[in-house]
């Protein structure tokens, strides 16, 4: 029996498979999983750090940051050498994710006096006109799929195309992975588009758990399997403590 | 003639400040922060500070303590929780003025400060609401052919800085010895006076014993004063001296959102000593 959280593994691990030799940035527990399952499949060239000033070698199980050390990562080198040298795909969360690709991980509610303060805009403004980036998701609702977010962190297409090539040239929004399913912003004027469910989801959840509309061009394909080898990684190498399940728990 | 100690008393050191400056706090989110300067701070009759940090726990409680006026920040984080209750609480109760950059952008800005230029280009911050909620920023348009519009990062000029380091000198050669710099150098050069603590003021030649040439992040001429404060980030992160205290973090972070009072009064009304004492007892509380 595969796991709704094995899906969502093997579907971000599908956003870095044909990045080659770049930095991949996976923020939280699934996009860590995923971006090691990458690496040790798809896409053996990948670079990932410790989170913090290392970068590792190899792919350690969730929880371990230790391997042999290949370089040197700390913050001002991502802020100045690597995010706008361009050579990364970051994937971040989002508390709010519009249907133009818009991101916000800064506050909700307006901005002078927010209802919930959160994180702050971090480095999604930069990272959304400089490099790759995706969207992880591990509980898709109403709330969080939106028609417009309060505070746009990351930056979507329309938006980055109106501030001119400055922001546009270097734009690239790839993915949005959430626990029901797996969205481009192909559809019209760059919109929120369904790529595939996960298996045991239907089109009419996807749209029933949005806020927004979601684009559907014919039929829906459901996300693929993993393999029997990413299989035995993930359960036996790079989670065996089986801490995908806290992010997304099996029903 | 030999050169002269920068060594100050943290009493000397918070002498030297005044109300209303521009100060820059070093470290990032819950690393590193030069929270015995900050302790001073909140126990000085000092106010209406313009604080710019990668915000911790050194923002929260300025801004809890009333002595922040603004703020000028790209995140506000404990790192291991996410959220800075403190912080959160006076967003959301609107009680100081705020500015929230992006991460790079607060970067450049610094560095801008640093090269005393007025501004620096960059992509970061186009599209986002980060114009829309900071209108004294302005783009810039590229003078050559492809006339591209960029954000103009203003300078973040400091009237000081503070930062914590591994070690120091007397004269203010500043080492660092954990796995990240930050931008403590960049913080030193934004600023008018540059003040760092250190766990350990050590003689000069002790310096590239203990460390390879290039841990030496801050020379004499970016420093003003130095103070040596033993366990003087706790309970942020001060690798390889030591990591964050994360039973004290979550304590801290509890009594933030439920009633700081009894927190504050245990913890941060007292010298440097009291609180060193009453860290340690807490250790022990932990443990039994």
């Amino acid at each position: 029996m595969i796991t709704r959280s094995e899906y969502c593994a093997v579907a971000i691990a599908d956003c870095f498979a044909d990045d080659g030799e770049i930095m991949g940035s996976p923020m939280g527990l699934l996009p860590t999983l995923g971006a090691r399952l990458a690496k040790a499949t798809s896409n053996p060239l990948l670079m990932l750090t410790d989170g913090e000033a290392r970068i590792l070698q190899g792919t350690p199980p969730l929880g371990v940051s230790t391997d042999v050390v290949e370089g040197w990562m700390p913050f001002r080198l991502v802020l100045e050498a690597v995010v706008p040298y361009g050579k990364r795909h970051v994937m971040m969360g989002a508390t709010q994710i519009d249907r133009h690709g818009n991101q916000n991980i800064s506050a909700i509610g307006p901005w002078d006096k927010p209802v919930r303060q959160l994180l702050g805009v971090r480095g999604a403004p930069g990272n959304t006109v400089n490099n790759k980036t995706s969207y992880w998701v591990p509980k898709h609702s109403n709330r969080v799929v939106v028609e417009q977010v309060d505070i746009v962190s990351g930056v979507g297409r329309q938006r980055a195309e109106a501030a001119g090539p400055g922001a546009s040239t270097f734009h690239n929004v790839h993915r949005l992975v959430t626990d029901l399913g797996v969205f481009d912003f192909g559809g019209p004027e760059h919109t929120l588009r369904l790529v595939s469910t996960h298996p045991g989801v239907s089109v009419a959840d996807v749209q029933a758990a949005s806020g927004c509309e979601v684009y559907v061009e014919g039929d829906v394909p459901n996300t693929r399997e993993p393999s029997t080898e990413e299989l035995l990684l993930i359960r036996e190498v790079l989670d065996p403590r089986k801490l995908r399940e806290r992010e997304v728990p099996s029903a | 003639m030999s050169m002269p100690s920068k060594q100050l008393t943290l009493d000397e050191f918070v002498s030297r400040l005044s109300s209303g400056i521009r100060l820059g706090i070093g470290g990032w989110g819950s690393r590193r922060k030069p929270m015995a300067l900050v302790r001073a701070i909140l126990n000085s009759p000092l106010k209406d500070l313009d604080i710019v940090s990668y915000a911790g726990p050194d923002v929260g409680l300025l801004l809890e303590a009333g002595k922040a006026r603004s703020v000028t920040y790209a995140f506000a984080t404990l790192d291991s929780i996410p959220l800075e209750p403190l912080f959160s609480k006076a967003r959301q109760e609107q009680t100081a003025q705020f500015r929230e950059w992006d991460e790079g952008m607060f970067a450049t800005g610094l560095r801008a400060a640093a090269q005393r230029v007025p501004f620096l280009p960059m992509r970061a911050g186009l599209g986002s609401a980060v114009f829309e909620n900071d209108p004294t920023l302005r783009t810039v348009t590229s003078p050559y052919d492809d006339a591209q519009v960029l954000t103009a990062v203003p300078a973040l000029d400091l009237d000081v800085a503070i930062v914590h380091m591994n070690r120091s000198d007397a004269f203010g050669n500043a080492q660092y010895l954990g796995p990240d710099p930050y931008f403590d150098d960049l913080f030193a050069m934004a600023a008018a006076e540059t003040y760092v603590s250190c766990e350990q003021v050590v003689d000069t030649a002790g310096l590239t014993l203990g460390g390879p040439l290039q841990s030496i992040l801050l020379n004499r001429t970016m420093v003003t004063g130095v103070i040596e404060t033993p366990n003087g980030a706790h309970f942020t992160t001060c690798e390889p001296d030591y990591t964050r205290d994360e039973a004290f973090q979550k304590a801290y972070a509890s009594a933030a959102k439920e009633d700081f009072a009894a927190f504050k009064q245990r913890f941060l009304s007292g010298d440097k000593a009291n609180y060193q004492a009453e860290v340690a007892q807490f250790a022990t509380e932990q443990q039994s």
